[in-house]
């Protein structure tokens, strides 16, 4: 069968779900998405769970994460430079 | 006599653990909490000549940072227009960092990880990750909680990425009814 450009899986469709999780699904892929939630109960069902799963464990972190304290860092570092003799 | 000595370089590794974690359980934005730690480590620089040493940094820092939530919570306010908080701190900026020293720890503070419900969450995450196979887990726990980069992840394992996008998502899965029975 030929693969559509516009229509996709369920099982793509999940995969570009949890791949947005992450803020690594592209935007076509996210218009992909889109198209199949609107149709598509299972999709919609799958990507409410998902979408709250990551609310939860952002909640649960009450310490920065790595990047978020090296970005902390950087910022600070160039302050910190003025005021150096 | 002061016995506090005051060392910028340290800051971030010794406090910005401590002040996210003050300010998340305050402000719940995490984005909106780094902003306000990263604004008061700058406005600490800046009144570093007012540091007395009568109180330890981490106090002082944090004497900086309530201020900077208030700061936050009158901005939101006058925002929307609605009524105006009044706070009779001296807000000369020459002067910044010299009342708060008076203002020591406060033995009511409050964190993020005192929060009953937060700690029960956090427990509950654990618990489900238990419950996952460990290749799962441990995919799960560097992409979601330490936010490894997916390459990262990769090299470190030695899987592809199509495989780590399948495990991330059997993990997703089995993470979300687990926490569907335990939590919800």
């Amino acid at each position: 069968m030929k693969r559509s450009i516009l229509f996709i899986s369920c099982e793509e469709a999940h995969h570009i779900c949890d791949k947005t999780q992450y803020g690594e699904a592209t935007i076509w892929e996210r218009i992909k998405l889109s198209i199949r939630l609107s149709w598509c109960k299972i999709t919609r069902a799958y990507t409410k769970k998902n979408n709250q799963l990551t609310e939860l464990v952002k909640k649960s972190q009450t310490n920065l994460d790595n990047k978020e304290k090296e970005k902390l860092q950087k910022q600070f570092e160039q302050e910190l430079a003025n005021y150096k003799d | 006599m002061p016995n506090h000595k005051i060392n910028p370089n340290q800051w971030i590794t010794l406090y910005s653990d401590y002040l996210f974690n003050y300010t998340v359980s305050r402000v719940s934005d995490r984005e909106m909490a780094q902003d306000l730690v990263s604004e008061t480590f700058l406005a600490g620089l800046k009144s570093m000549k007012n540091f007395k040493g009568e109180a330890s940094e981490r106090t002082w820092l944090i004497s900086i940072l309530k201020r900077k939530i208030i700061d936050y919570y009158r901005k939101i306010n006058s925002n929307k227009g609605k009524a105006e908080v009044r706070m009779s701190y001296n807000s000369d900026s020459e002067t910044e960092g010299d009342w708060l020293e008076e203002r020591v720890a406060d033995p009511f503070d409050r964190t993020a990880e005192d929060n009953i419900e937060n700690t029960e969450l956090s427990a509950a995450i654990h618990n489900c990750l238990g419950k996952l196979p460990e290749k799962q887990a441990n995919v799960f726990e560097m992409k979601t909680i330490l936010n490894y980069e997916t390459e990262a992840i990769c090299n470190e394992l030695n899987i592809t990425a199509s495989n780590l996008w399948v495990i991330i998502h059997r993990a997703r899965t089995a993470m979300a009814s687990c926490l569907e029975k335990n939590w919800f």
